[in-house]
């Protein structure tokens, strides 16, 4: 789906200005901790989106890591300046919405977005 | 819908609170930050979480949440399984991620809260 | 282990702050830029760069100070991996899966599962870990650019 569904989805504001919204994206990845994130090395960055409450610059150097489509801040959290700039330097969209991270997947889920990985290995 | 059902629905592996399991589920709460747990989270909800360690153990009594199931195949740490049985709180284990975890949940009917 | 003295047609250090958890990152994402712009395939960046987040992360979380090297050559990709602090008193023990000497903070932050060291190794061709227990620790390692892929 579009970026501009999930935005509708979610009710969410667009933080980085003239983020394109045309972006396709696939997968959901829900992370409040950067060590978690690290999981993303086995999926399809540019089609993911990642779900989070982090709002500091480390959510955006570790998507840029994993080349990661979106970023989307629940609990009604707004990205930091810094995190902000970096943002806008790396063509990361980011999207704020005001549910809540159980919420944020529930519904993305409904709506047909997949993990970005399935299970760990030896589930 | 009580925690047995989900236990039961989703095949988690139970690591501690096998007779603890009957309380109604009032909502998820998913989150990894202690702080916005006792902030936000309710009364019976029950709490997806990557965290391990033994503090989610004393979270979880103070905001009577019903169980925590931990996802991505995390396992609670030696001294969060003690904890867990003496507060009586309910530890069960996911493979799945977080996002599908929250995201089945959902389409059970159980709902996160209303936005804030 | 592979010299970095052969031809190395790139050399860059960058300093990292131990404890400076907000900024996590900022180092492997410029060694991820460097790699990209200089046109090496996905694979390579993507291990190189996994590895040396998980280097960047161990300093951040272990030690007061560190230096990130990368260097290019020909043949290979070279992380080295300098850092002040207390060290690592036994590196056998520190390297297997699940080991962590992590404290309260780091945990609460979601760090210290003790995997990091043996994703590094897991993703390069060529490790080196040793160190100087109360002083710091020495990393090294080695991404081949052609031949064996560890993908």
């Amino acid at each position: 789906m579009k970026l501009r569904e999930i935005q509708d989805i979610l009710d969410a504001e667009v933080v980085t200005g003239d983020a394109n919204l045309e972006k396709e994206i696939k997968y959901g990845f829900a992370a409040d901790l950067l060590s978690d994130v690290l999981a993303l090395g086995r999926g399809s960055g540019a089609l993911t989106l990642l779900i989070t409450g982090i709002i500091h610059p480390q959510v955006i150097y570790a998507s840029n890591i994993f080349d990661l489509g979106a970023i989307i801040f629940v609990r009604g959290k707004r990205p930091t300046e810094a995190t902000l700039q970096l943002a806008i330097e790396n063509q990361i969209p980011l999207l704020a919405t005001p549910y809540i991270m159980f919420e944020t997947c529930g519904r993305l889920y409904q709506h047909g977005l997949r993990p970005s990985i399935a299970k760990v290995k030896n589930g | 819908m009580t925690v047995s059902d989900i236990v039961n629905f989703f095949g988690l592996k139970i690591r501690t609170g096998e007779n603890q399991l009957n309380e109604e589920v009032t909502g998820g709460y998913a989150s990894d930050l202690l702080s916005d747990v006792i902030a936000h989270s309710r009364k019976g909800n029950i709490w997806i979480t990557i965290q391990t360690h033994p503090n989610i153990v004393a979270v979880a009594t103070m905001k009577e949440l019903t169980a925590i199931i931990l996802t991505g195949g995390r396992e609670p740490d030696p001294e969060t399984v003690q904890k867990a049985e003496e507060e009586g709180i309910p530890i069960l284990v996911s493979p799945l991620f977080t996002f599908e975890l929250a995201g089945r949940l959902y389409q059970t009917g159980i709902s996160g809260m209303s936005p804030c | 282990m592979a010299e970095a003295e052969e031809n190395i047609r790139f050399h860059e250090m960058f300093h990292i702050e131990g404890g400076n958890f907000m900024n996590a990152g900022a180092i492997s994402s410029r060694v991820k830029k460097i790699l990209k712009e200089a046109g090496f395939p996905g694979k390579i960046i993507r291990r190189t760069s996994i590895a040396a987040f998980e280097a960047e992360m161990n300093v951040i979380c272990y030690a007061n100070q560190g230096n990130l090297s990368l260097f290019i050559t020909p043949n290979f990709l070279k992380v080295v991996v300098e850092d002040e602090g207390i060290g690592i008193p036994d590196v056998n023990v520190a390297m297997r899966e699940g080991y962590s000497t992590a404290n309260e903070k780091i945990r609460e932050l979601g760090f210290g599962a003790g995997m990091g060291l043996s994703n590094i190794k897991k993703n390069t061709d060529e490790m080196i870990l040793t160190s100087e227990f109360r002083q710091g620790t020495h990393l090294e390692f080695v991404i081949y650019l052609s031949g064996q892929d560890k993908g």
